[in-house]
């Protein structure tokens, strides 16, 4: 299973939810922000999404500004 | 004397706000906060890196501190509207520093693209501070578009030049009733003063602090610099002569 | 410095600086140049009952209303003495002087002149938006009196009486996109300070709203007229000068229209204190520009009879530019289309 995650491919061994993706990328979900095939998916939820293929993921989080 | 700064509900003491990019450890940036008294802190929106994870950037930033999330790598009101909404999904509060930039030699930014951006953010519920070249006309529009305060550059990003927009700022201080909050091309601590001489809410700075040899300094310098402007603003500066006094009587023929 | 404070009894002591620093305001921004213009009165037909004023429905006064070709007799009378802007002024009737014969007369006079103000009773936006469209490009209305107690004591009958309508009336006229609007109140009916403050505070108003409408204020003090009114509040030359001195430094950029209501000496020396627009060759009766003899029935008594060559010498001599014509309207033709 292929999806776009940030814009570029990445492959799934196996089927996952939104939140166990995060673990598995070594991602602590608790400071990033992430947007489901371009709707903000909320928080609460990331443990139901399951992703399926050519789903689009962003995950973004807060960095140094000005 | 209560001369607090009020931006979408929230009294601000301290008018000097600072940002987190730039610095050369996300570890001074605590310190900056303690030791300058900040209470604005401006951070940006990225995408995660997949293959080595950053630090986050709020583990640095202290409670307290009101969060402005800035929208800067937008091209248009629509990729600015976007990142708002993320931002504000990140659970950080609701307040937002639209940022357009689609010029990349100036990187000045695109006022037309940050009215229609301020207008739908304002509907959306977000406490809405534009960061736009100092131009009355657009500032007009973002009163009525329900903006909560205007961030003219002082000079491009980034340049450390100073108010070399004083001028229009002035005119923007004199007609906009919402705070004018300078951003962007201030270098050193006077320039601040100046702005808020001229009668400017706040100032933001974040590469002059964030450049500087010892940022936590600079940055407690700047706070002081605020507020001295501040003060001597609200006290009423003296007047300037020109010229002397003139020559012959214009109201002699009422006597 | 602070309206308030100019316009104080306080400030009186100071007319000296204050003149000083409104003449160099004014030739800072207006350079030394005036702008000259004439009334022309259109009709005399009134319903209000404005105490004061000789066009009262109240009066048996001759009424008298131009047709077009008198219209026409006049323009070519006031076109001759070179002046290229224009004044019209009606009394409120809707049925002698209603909205379409307004723009009737326009018609007419857009062939003689290049600006068009008018002073009527106060209209609805979209007929505002009508008469700029038929090539009125001001609008000249005062309040009279901002005191509300007081304007509604001065206005007993009429449309006039509603003081809302009338006061929004220079906000609809910007709102149409009048390119000038001039305000005023009628010194005399009320405490002078607070009206003028009043008048300041509109204007300044009008100003930060629409910034594409140049505005400006009148400072007409009462003139006798038929019903021999007199007015409750004395307001002496020195307190003439001070308020357009106040309204100098508040707004700088601001117009200020003096009238044929001060005498000849006085208008002469206030010309270096700010004023910007003066009226020429003035007669406030219907039809005053090409009749013979006149037969009292103008709107008020004027102090100045100068003719506009008169009032264009008086200004060369103080080494000021009488303006004839500050713009050009474009109707539909290609921006300098005129020039080739």
């Amino acid at each position: 299973m292929k999806l776009i995650v940030n814009g570029r491919d990445e492959i799934l061994d196996r089927e996952m939810t939104i939140l166990e993706f995060l673990q598995t990328k070594g991602i602590d979900p608790s400071v990033v922000v992430v947007e489901y095939n371009l709707d903000i998916a909320d928080r609460e939820k990331w443990g139901e999404i399951t992703l399926k293929d050519s789903d689009k993921l962003e995950i973004l989080q807060f960095v140094g500004g000005g | 004397m209560n001369d607090k700064l009020i931006i979408g509900g929230k009294e601000i003491t301290n008018r000097f706000f600072t940002g987190t990019g730039k610095h050369p450890n996300n570890a001074i940036i605590p310190q900056i906060v303690e030791e300058a008294k900040i209470e604005v802190i401006t951070v940006a929106l990225r995408r995660v890196d997949l293959t080595s994870p950053q630090e986050n950037i709020l583990n640095y930033i202290p409670k307290d501190c009101i969060l402005l999330p800035n929208t800067s790598g937008a091209r248009n009101a629509e990729e600015a509207v976007r990142i708002a909404k993320l931002a504000r999904a990140c659970g950080c509060g609701n307040w937002v520093k639209i940022e357009v930039i689609s010029d990349n030699k100036y990187l000045l930014p695109d006022n037309y693209e940050t009215v229609k951006a301020a207008e739908i953010l304002v509907k959306e519920g977000f406490v809405v501070l534009p960061y736009v070249s100092p131009d009355l006309m657009v500032a007009k529009a973002l009163e009525d578009a329900g903006a909560a305060a205007v961030m003219p550059l002082g000079a491009p990003i980034g340049t450390n030049r100073g108010l070399q927009t004083k001028e229009l700022i002035r005119i923007l201080i004199d007609e906009i009733k919402l705070p004018i909050i300078v951003d962007a091309g201030i270098g050193r601590p006077s320039e601040a003063a100046e702005a808020m001489e001229m009668g400017a809410a706040a100032v933001l700075a974040n590469t002059a602090v964030a450049t500087a040899r010892d940022p936590v300094a600079m940055a407690k310098a700047f706070s002081m610099a605020v507020e001295a402007g501040r003060k001597a603003y609200m006290a009423g500066l003296g007047p300037v002569r020109k010229e002397a006094e003139a020559s012959s009587p214009l109201t002699g023929f009422l006597d | 410095m602070d309206f308030l404070t100019l316009l104080s009894p306080q400030a009186a002591n100071y007319l000296e600086a204050m003149a000083q620093k409104a003449h160099r305001l004014t030739v800072q921004h207006f350079g030394r140049t005036v702008l000259l213009f004439t009334p022309m009165y259109l009709s005399n037909y009134c319903g209000n009952q404005c105490v004061y004023c000789s066009f009262s429905s109240n009066h048996r006064l001759v009424r008298k209303k131009l047709t077009l070709d008198e219209v026409e007799e006049e323009a070519k009378s006031i076109a001759a003495t070179g002046l290229r802007h224009i004044l019209i002024l009606t009394g409120e009737s809707q049925k002698h002087s209603p909205v379409s014969y307004i723009e009737d007369c326009v018609k007419v006079l857009k062939k003689y002149f290049d600006s068009i103000s008018i002073e009527i009773y106060p209209l609805t936006t979209e007929d505002y938006t009508r008469l700029v469209k038929a090539g009125v490009d001001g609008l000249t209305i005062y309040q009279e009196v901002y005191n509300e107690e007081t304007y509604d004591q001065l206005h007993p009958r009429g449309p006039k009486k509603n003081y809302r309508f009338r006061l929004d009336a220079p906000e609809r006229g910007c709102r149409a996109k009048m390119r000038g609007v001039n305000i005023g109140a009628l010194l005399g009916l009320e405490d002078y300070r607070k009206e003028a403050f009043f008048t300041g505070l509109h204007a300044s108003y009008l100003q930060n709203k629409y910034m594409d409408t140049e505005i400006s204020v009148s400072i007409p003090r009462i003139r006798p007229n038929i019903g021999g009114f007199t007015p409750k509040f004395s307001v002496p030359d020195r307190s003439l000068v001070q308020i357009i001195l106040a309204f100098r430094l508040f707004m700088p950029r601001m117009g200020i229209t003096l009238s044929t209501r001060e005498r000849a000496e006085l208008r002469n020396n206030l010309v270096r204190l700010g004023i910007t627009k003066m009226s020429a060759g003035v007669s406030t009766e219907v039809g005053g520009h090409t009749i013979k003899n006149s037969t009292g029935t103008g709107q008020f008594e004027i102090s100045d009879n100068r003719s506009v060559a008169e009032i264009k010498e008086m200004l060369l001599q103080m080494g000021y530019q009488p303006v004839f014509k500050d713009w050009h309207q474009l109707n539909g033709e290609r921006a300098g289309e005129q020039l080739l």
